[in-house]
């Protein structure tokens, strides 16, 4: 933990911009470079950012959840994802679509599983960083 | 199909999930056995329909193959998914009266989950790069086992596991880019044909020593075992029990798989250097367990003296000495996994697993004893057990090779581990305890005797039945070595019967 | 290019075995992580290398209308460095626990968990 006003007070700023790019990354993933990876990782470094300036149980706190917790839980999204396909008679990992609004030549607002898949890679790999980042934060 | 062959993996990483999130209550370890026995059942249910219907492959999210990634299950595969059931399920249950509160509440059971799935994922897999991702789960999930707790010699048996097994993964990783540069594809089945048709054989050949070393490592032979007698005897005993029966063989396994399938296009060089490979596992492996002194390091030593044994199958490359290998494989995972648990059982009782401080455990804990003998006369070779069946089939498959040397070999190796297994017996159960305890069964509460000795007392009734009715299991494994040394039933399940014969770059072609 | 970089996996390789040679556990993991991008370079050269063209179909195409980069390596390449990452994380991690509670960063020196017997 670093004691600095101008990292702290920029912190404030950072951690909320980083976590929205996190987010619109994992979005725009499907057809251009993005996704649930890089987006998880972009998010993480949000609360990493803020462990340095504020020390590790605050972050703790301003996570709400334990980030082992968050891991297994986008672990359980992303497994939900490849078995949602049984409903539909698809073999495992099938990519479900649904297109919301969709008309003759416009696809409207596409939501598949392969997008709920990669919102449990997000959750994966925001938790375990941050698992491995706060441990280590914490025991220096 | 595809749900039949995805739930091995599927209830594993499902079942981690929940058990996580009920890890700070008496729910998760219950989880995680309902788990491993829901394992178990769809494992059986593959496995039928296996019987039944021969070779079944899957593709998963609908991509064909060879380019998807392909689930396939052949006999050896199935068998090999039933018996990750049944240590699964024994260890689970031995992990109730094993594993203290504080390990569970660090994520021991979803830990534990995540290794079964990976173990299923590799035996599962058809796709060569897939097989990399299922050893890269088992291996994360077996760092954190190997070092949950942190107490001091497991950090420091754990770095060596670690390191060394990171090395094995980037051959793994490099061997994986060298043939998808020959061949143009990671379709086991479709590597079976494109790499007849490779020009330059000999660059094949480096390969496939590439992936000898790769799985080497993994199954821990000759000269690459150190990492093993170095880390299995610190974690929990549940732990050391779970990774002594699969995790080796993993390795074992994905040798077998990759030199009856892929690397057979120069057998006699390669499967010369699995047999050196195979001779000097098994005697240095035996040799180790000699000169050392506690329950779990002897035994730790002793995997590796097996492993040489599986690896002697594979080497003679006959279909009696795969039959052997086979047999071999699925004796030894629940003899090995068993012994670990009986050595937990007496540090429990006795109060350690250094043999010069304990004893007399066959006066006053006289079933455990028992139960010891078992799978210890199986893992010698004794009659009418397990062991003495699957010895016997790869003794003779090498006399029949004329390979007399390594025969003879096998049978001094069964000598020496005789001799190993009487010194445990001799310091563990024989000579009176040096602090003068007596350690008692009873002294174990109930509860935790059940779940302790259940386990152990199941695996022992298992290793008997195949030994007293090695009819049924010697018939399955050579059904399962015919389907190892004829893979066109693989090959054909895999790719669809039509496209045999178009293989690799030249299937790409016809697509494009 | 092809050249260029099978000398530059070349290179990698020598300099991570000299590092992982050291007795030292963190050389030896700098050696490890160094090699495991040469293991990546080297799947990636080995899908061939075709300059400036993305891997795209272009809307109402079935496939590609030219001559496209490789898409599978890449594929392979990007699940590998996911997968490296994380191993490499918790190695680090468990280095830096071994170093605190072991006290030494040198490998002969690790002996807890094999002790050296009497008369050794």
């Amino acid at each position: 933990m670093m004691n600095s006003i101008i990292l702290n007070a920029a912190t404030r700023l950072l951690v909320a911009l980083l976590l929205m790019f996190s987010v619109y990354m994992l979005l725009r993933g499907h057809n251009l470079p993005g996704g649930g990876f890089i987006g998880g990782l972009i998010g993480s470094t949000g609360f990493v950012l803020y462990a340095i300036a504020q020390g590790a149980p605050a972050t703790r706190r301003a996570l709400r959840a334990e980030p082992q917790s968050l891991a297994m839980v986008g672990l359980g999204i992303a497994l939900f994802a490849g078995v949602f396909a049984v409903f539909f008679d698809d073999a495992f990992f099938t990519g479900q679509w649904l297109f919301i609004g969709a008309t003759e030549d416009d696809k409207g607002l596409p939501i598949s599983t392969v997008l709920v898949f990669d919102i449990g890679v997000y959750l994966v790999v925001f938790g375990s960083i941050l698992t491995l980042v706060l441990a280590l934060e914490e025991e220096v | 199909m595809s749900w039949l062959l995805a739930a091995p993996i599927i209830i594993p990483f499902a079942t981690a999930v929940l058990a996580f999130l009920f890890r700070n209550g008496p729910e998760g370890r219950w989880i995680s056995i309902i788990g491993a026995a829901g394992l178990l059942i769809a494992s059986g249910i593959l496995m039928a329909e296996v019987l039944a219907e021969g070779v079944v492959a899957a593709q998963m999210g609908q991509w064909g193959a060879p380019f998807g990634i392909t689930l396939v299950a052949d006999l050896l595969s199935a068998v090999m998914v039933v018996i990750t059931g049944i240590t699964g399920l024994a260890v689970a249950i031995y992990a109730l009266a094993d594993i203290e509160e504080r390990l569970e509440k660090l994520g021991y059971h979803a830990l534990f989950q995540v290794l079964l799935a990976g173990v299923c994922g590799a035996f599962l897999t058809g796709d060569l790069f897939n097989l990399y991702v299922w050893f890269e789960v088992m291996l994360i999930a077996s760092f954190g086992l190997l070092v949950l707790g942190g107490r001091r010699d497991q950090l420091d048996g754990g770095i060596k596991y670690v390191t060394l097994n990171l090395v094995s993964t980037i051959l793994f990783l490099s061997g994986i880019g060298l043939l998808y540069g020959m061949t143009g594809t990671l379709n086991m089945a479709d590597l079976h044909g494109a790499v007849q048709e490779v020009e330059n054989q000999g660059l094949l050949v480096v390969v496939a020593v590439m992936f000898m070393i790769a799985f080497g490592v993994k199954a821990a032979v000759f000269p690459l075992f150190f990492w093993l007698p170095a880390s299995y005897h610190t974690p929990s005993v549940a732990v050391s029990a779970i990774f002594a029966g699969l995790l080796t063989k993993v390795g074992v396994y994905a040798l077998i798989r990759m030199f009856t399938l892929v690397f057979t296009t120069d057998i006699a060089f390669t499967h010369t250097i699995l047999l050196w490979v195979a001779g000097f596992t098994m005697v240095t492996g035996v040799l180790g367990a000699a000169a050392m002194n506690d329950f779990r390091r002897i035994l730790s030593f002793h995997i590796v003296s097996q492993i040489g044994y599986m690896i002697l199958g594979l080497a003679l490359y006959t279909p009696l000495a795969i039959v052997g290998a086979v047999f071999y494989l699925v004796h030894h995972i629940i003899v090995k996994a068993n012994l670990f648990l009986v050595a937990g059982v007496a540090r429990r009782i006795a109060g350690s697993t250094d043999l010069s401080a304990i004893g007399g455990l066959y006066k006053t804990a006289p079933w455990l004893a028992f139960l010891f003998l078992i799978p210890a006369f199986s893992l010698a070779g004794f009659p009418p057990l397990s062991g003495f069946w699957a010895k016997y089939v790869l003794v003779k498959a090498a006399i029949d090779a004329e390979a007399y040397v390594i025969a003879g070999t096998a049978l001094v190796v069964g000598l020496l581990t005789i001799y190993s297994m009487t010194k445990i017996w001799g310091a563990a159960f024989w000579k009176p305890h040096p602090g003068g305890l007596q350690p008692k069964l009873s002294s174990l509460a109930p509860r935790d005797r059940a779940a302790l000795l259940v386990p152990i007392a199941s695996l022992a009734a298992l290793t008997c039945i195949i030994g007293l009715f090695p009819e049924p299991f010697v018939q399955f494994a050579e059904r399962a070595a015919d389907q190892l040394l004829d893979p066109s039933a693989y090959v054909a399940a895999v790719l669809g019967a039509d496209e045999v014969g178009l293989t690799g770059l030249a299937a790409l072609e016809v697509t494009e | 290019m092809e050249l260029l970089i099978a000398i530059m996996v070349g290179v990698l390789v020598a300099a991570s075995v000299y590092l992982m040679l050291a007795r030292n556990v963190l050389r030896f993991l700098f050696g490890l992580i160094l090699i495991s991008n040469a293991a990546n370079l080297l799947i990636f050269v080995s899908g061939r290398l075709t300059a400036e063209a993305p891997p795209l179909i272009p809307e109402g195409a079935d496939a590609p209308l030219e001559l496209v980069a490789n898409a599978l390596p890449q594929a392979l390449v990007l699940t590998a460095i996911v997968i490296g990452f994380g191993l490499f994380a918790f190695a680090l991690m468990l280095v830096y626990r071994g170093y605190q509670s072991l006290g030494t960063l040198m490998s002969d020196e690790m002996r807890l968990a094999e002790p050296k017997e009497d008369g050794q």
